[in-house]
């Protein structure tokens, strides 16, 4: 005990000093003691770790510029700014395109009718979208599987019951997962807007397989996906024109929605987290200046000794 | 200050009573403000604003 109390008290920090030294960083750092090997050392250090930290970002660099892909614009989506909730509007249309056009052949198994419930619609109509669907459910009493309706603790249904089966169906393709997809593909709604409105007639040179089309958006261009968002493909309920911009504009939204079911509780919380870090900014300004009120405020005088 | 030192701060009681019950009105008057803030932000897109026309 005595013997490490004596350390602390030895320690440099600890020791009264002069105030005007207690100012200078060089009496608080250590590195004057090191040997030059030592200091190169930690410079060669320093230079590797930022020429690998450069190397990796000029790699990264090139490869998105290798790629023959074209990048989907940044698109004005309502959601974007930073305490821009999602629309509400918008993601139910985007789920009555979803429900239409894409199930047909993309499954959503991490989204469940609850999910729907004060999101995009009513517990009445939640119910009622979930009662559309059949799930097979057992055993029963007597051990037998059978048929039911839908419940709101049910997941939506997947076209296929298993990959391949998909791919059999869809000339070899999967159609994957929609339920994250808008997290899981470079670029996000972007993505999902441009590839749903970008398709074209392939270029000369191009050469497209059987069931396969050209999208500029997809990397490699040819996809397996043939154009489904048409105008007037669908209708929406509550009577918005549904061009083909708009219905891709609806669903992948409503996909961002799926993909982050957070994202309005998020940027809700960032306006409180603003005012809590506001709040102890402030607290922790005046405690500082409180604390150093008395070091600044006071004056060191030289009175120098009367020569008698 | 010094009537709020004398009554609040001076006795570990009467200061821990200060603390939590100070700590209750800040966490509402945040809650409740912020929760205004993001609802007057997004007027018209949120649930709550589209809800009565499904109900």
């Amino acid at each position: 005990m005595a013997a490490s109390l004596r350390r602390f008290h030895g320690l440099r920090l600890l020791k009264s000093t002069p105030a005007l030294n207690l100012q200078q960083a060089k009496n608080l750092s250590s590195t004057g003691s090191w040997a030059s090997g030592n200091k190169k050392l930690i410079g060669a250090l320093g230079a590797i770790t930022g020429g690998v930290g450069a190397l990796l970002f000029a790699l990264e660099q090139s490869v998105q510029a290798s790629g023959g892909e074209v990048h989907s614009p940044a698109q004005a989506w309502n959601h974007k700014g930073l305490l821009d909730a999602l629309d509400h509007q918008s993601v139910r249309r985007g789920y009555e395109v979803y429900k239409q056009v894409c199930s047909a052949c993309h499954s959503m198994q991490y989204i469940a009718y609850r999910n729907l419930v004060g999101v995009s619609h009513t517990e009445a109509e939640a119910k009622a979208e979930a009662e559309q669907i059949t799930v097979k459910d057992g055993p029963d009493d007597t051990g037998n599987y059978f048929d039911r309706p839908g419940k709101l603790s049910d997941y939506f249904p997947s076209p296929y019951p298993n990959e391949e089966a998909a791919r059999a169906a869809n000339n070899g393709a999967y159609p994957p997962d929609l339920s994250y997809i808008v997290s899981a593909r470079k670029g996000g709604e972007d993505y999902i807007f441009s590839l749903l409105t970008g398709y074209h007639d392939a270029p000369a040179g191009v050469v497209l397989r059987e069931g396969q089309y050209f999208n500029p958006y997809f990397p490699g261009g040819a996809i397996s996906m043939a154009q489904v968002l048409y105008n007037e493909v669908i209708e929406y309920e509550d009577g918005t024109a549904p061009t083909q911009s708009q219905l891709a504009k609806d669903v992948a939204t409503f996909l961002k929605w799926t993909s982050e079911p957070e994202h309005d509780d998020r940027k809700q919380l960032l306006i409180k987290v603003i005012g809590i870090l506001g709040f102890l900014t402030v607290v922790s300004y005046y405690i500082k200046r409180h604390k150093w009120s008395s070091l600044k405020s006071r004056k060191i005088v030289f009175v120098p000794k009367d020569k008698k | 200050m010094k009537v709020i030192y004398n009554t609040l701060f001076k006795r570990t009681s009467t200061y821990a009573v200060a603390i939590i019950a100070s700590t209750f009105f800040f966490e509402r008057a945040l809650d409740v403000s912020s929760v205004a803030i993001f609802e007057s932000v997004n007027k018209g897109k949120l649930w709550k604003d589209i809800k009565a026309k499904y109900e």
